[in-house]
């Protein structure tokens, strides 16, 4: 699929490469280990946790997205100036003013001090993020999880549809939703989760065609459990490492792609503003005296989607039965 | 692949039955991606918006009963789909040009970003990994590392702002020069020709698109590389006393360029159509910058057989992807 350019087109797919390895085979490994050798029996989440937290980078990037999404949230109370100060004297005054300490990311040319709409910027960006992550990773998982669990007609059908999807190239699709729909935010949100579910769909089918031959899945299935309970409390378990990797990285690329929606004027339309209709209203800017405006709704998509993927690396290592450390 | 299948009369070469099934499979996916796609446009993309502000009651009348908008849906459909095989694309509603010939222009132009964009890309990537998995964990690996990140994580086109503003205008600033170094617009500046204007236009677009490919691939070709460096036959061929950098060049590097290759080819099928922000960004006459001004204008003629178009690219580069996979590593059989 081609998210714009070609780095998306890799996916989120691309990233998440799947072993066949159980979470539950390694608990039982582990606890043999812990008794031959006499050492305290840790939980699965002790384990995740103690690797996750070895992973300095991820934790740093964990630490700075939530200092983000605390600013998105707060922006009202945070933020320095109005977002649409009224246009006094004293506002315009301070129009095109390069970054100093009263306005550290400089004003545009009607005084509005960039530093706020940054952060109120950040709220939709963040938002259109989080909800495109977890709407897609909820379609995705559940078409994979029929598909993977059932095989046969289903899956040879759900399969077939999950290719359709990919071969679109989806940011032309975006953009023609966006100029049929409207560039409400909702409707951003629903158009993006449609072009980012395939990539969780075939992780999770991938996970359940190898776990559904397993013993434990016969044992459920011999003491009278129905299939969606197998799916819910057997099989789901043992695909969350994958499934929420994906879900970080899906963050970033919507944010990404939303950022790139918007520059291109098909996006979130002003006057709610976010980073990317941000960029595209100081286009003109570049080369000019007010290029500062270019540079700072950028430097924070980058460190948003830095630290996203930051964090998706080092929740792999976490959730990474093999990686011992 | 080398090897014909002699028995029972059949002297097909497996590789061509592959393919020809591959081909086979994918029509049915065409097809039924043209239905979407006719629908899709029609559902988003009026033609007519033109119109909407005419005084001429009998403007939009006229115009739908030329363009064929008040026949059946489904006979529209069969319309463009038999004149799309047949190669009759019809003509842009705003440049009344030939569709076919827009499309084909534009894709020329779009190919010279992907030549030059892969040719460099590859080279730096491959370079970048064999050094990065050669000497893993040096500060020169940490470097690529956080590097690639980076270039994953940018918007490409904030780099492309970026680029224009550093390396076009301050760059010229710099030199006191009274042209830029490298352009920002276009192919060529007008009423000037010539290999030099024509880099110096190609620069920035190719460094736009670049980057992404680079930090992906060297990521990539890294990874493969430490997994084949760790192989027995790499070791073997230590053992043998050969040189740790002929042992790299020869038997790793060699090995680790076949799954690069898969995923090369797979991300060119995406670039036909995947190139809009930098193709707009940099007015670049492309199929990116085509697909753009023909949304803004509700151009739909042009519309449907570009996204064919691109989707027969994608398509056609995963079958590419694979079949040369098989041709390069002989343990795979079709």
């Amino acid at each position: 699929m081609a998210i714009g350019e070609p780095r998306a087109t890799a996916g989120p797919g691309a990233v998440a490469s799947v072993g066949a390895t159980l979470v539950e085979d390694d608990a039982a490994l582990r606890q043999g280990e812990a008794l031959a050798t006499g050492t305290v029996v840790r939980s699965q989440w002790q384990l995740f946790r103690r690797r996750f937290l070895r992973h300095r980078l991820a934790v740093i990037a964990g630490v700075v997205l939530i200092l983000l999404y605390v600013m998105a949230i707060f922006a009202p109370l945070l933020a320095p100036y109005p977002l649409n100060p009224p246009l006094t004297e004293k506002v315009l005054l301070a129009a095109r003013h390069g970054p100093s300490l009263a306005h550290p990311f400089g004003t545009d040319e009607l005084g509005r001090d960039q530093l706020t709409r940054i952060m109120f910027a950040g709220r939709i960006s963040l938002l259109i993020g989080i909800c495109v992550a977890v709407f897609s990773t909820v379609f995705g998982t559940a078409v994979g999880s029929v598909a993977g669990f059932f095989g046969g007609r289903a899956e040879q059908l759900l399969m077939r549809f999950t290719d359709l999807f990919l071969i679109v190239p989806a940011l032309a699709v975006l953009m023609m939703a966006q100029r049929g729909l409207g560039g409400s935010v909702p409707i951003i949100i629903v158009i993006l989760s449609l072009l980012f579910w395939m990539y969780v769909a075939r992780i999770v089918r991938g996970v359940f065609l190898s776990l559904k031959e397993k013993e434990f899945v016969e044992a459920a299935r011999a003491s009278g459990a129905s299939s969606w309970r197998i799916i819910t409390r057997h099989l789901l378990p043992n695909t969350i490492g994958p499934i929420v990797v994906n879900t970080t990285l899906v963050v970033g690329y919507a944010i990404l792609t939303e950022s790139t929606l918007s520059f291109l004027g098909f996006g979130v339309q002003p006057p709610t503003v976010s980073w990317g209709n941000m960029l595209a209203q100081s286009e003109g800017s570049v080369g000019t005296t007010t290029a500062y405006l270019v540079y700072f709704p950028g430097l924070f998509i980058l460190l948003t989607v830095l630290a996203v993927n930051f964090l998706g690396d080092g929740l792999r290592d976490a959730f990474d039965p093999q990686s011992r450390r | 692949m080398g090897r014909s299948v002699a028995a029972g009369g059949c002297t097909l070469d497996p590789v061509f039955t592959y393919v020809a099934r591959r081909i086979v499979y994918s029509v049915p996916i065409l097809l039924i991606a043209s239905i979407l796609v006719f629908v899709f446009v029609r559902a988003t993309t009026d033609p007519l918006a033109k119109f909407a502000q005419s005084r001429d009651p009998g403007a939009i009348l006229r115009a739908k009963h030329e363009l064929g908008l008040d026949q059946p849906l489904v006979s529209q459909y069969w319309h463009w789909v038999s004149g799309f095989v047949r190669g009759s694309w019809g003509l842009s509603f705003v440049t009344h040009e030939s569709v076919a010939s827009a499309v084909s222009r534009a894709l020329w132009n779009t190919v010279q970003l992907i030549l030059w964009g892969i040719g460099i890309s590859l080279l730096v990537a491959i370079a970048v990994g064999v050094y990065s998995a050669a000497k893993q964990y040096s500060v020169l690996d940490y470097t690529f590392t956080g590097l690639a990140f980076i270039g994953v994580s940018m918007p490409p086109f904030w780099f492309a702002l970026m680029a224009i503003q550093l390396l076009g205008f301050d760059l010229r600033n710099w030199v006191h020069s009274s042209t830029p170094i490298f352009y920002s617009v276009g192919i060529h500046s007008p009423g000037v020709g010539g290999p030099v204007d024509y880099l110096r236009h190609l620069a920035l677009p190719v460094a736009t698109l670049s980057v992404q490919l680079i930090a992906g691939w060297s990521r990539y070709q890294r990874s493969t590389m430490l997994d084949v460096m760790s192989a027995d036959y790499i070791r073997t061929a230590r053992a043998k006393g050969l040189s740790r950098n002929r042992v790299l060049l020869k038997h790793g590097l060699r090995n680790a360029l076949i799954p690069l290759t898969t995923v090369t080819a797979i991300d060119i099928g995406t670039l036909f159509g995947g190139l809009i922000i930098t193709e707009t960004i940099f007015g670049w006459p492309g199929m990116g910058h085509l697909f753009f001004t023909s949304l803004l204008n509700g151009d739909t003629n042009v519309l449907l057989p570009w996204l064919m178009v691109t989707a027969t690219f994608i398509i056609g580069f995963n079958l590419l992807a694979d079949v040369v996979y098989g041709l390069l590593d002989p343990r795979i059989r079709y």
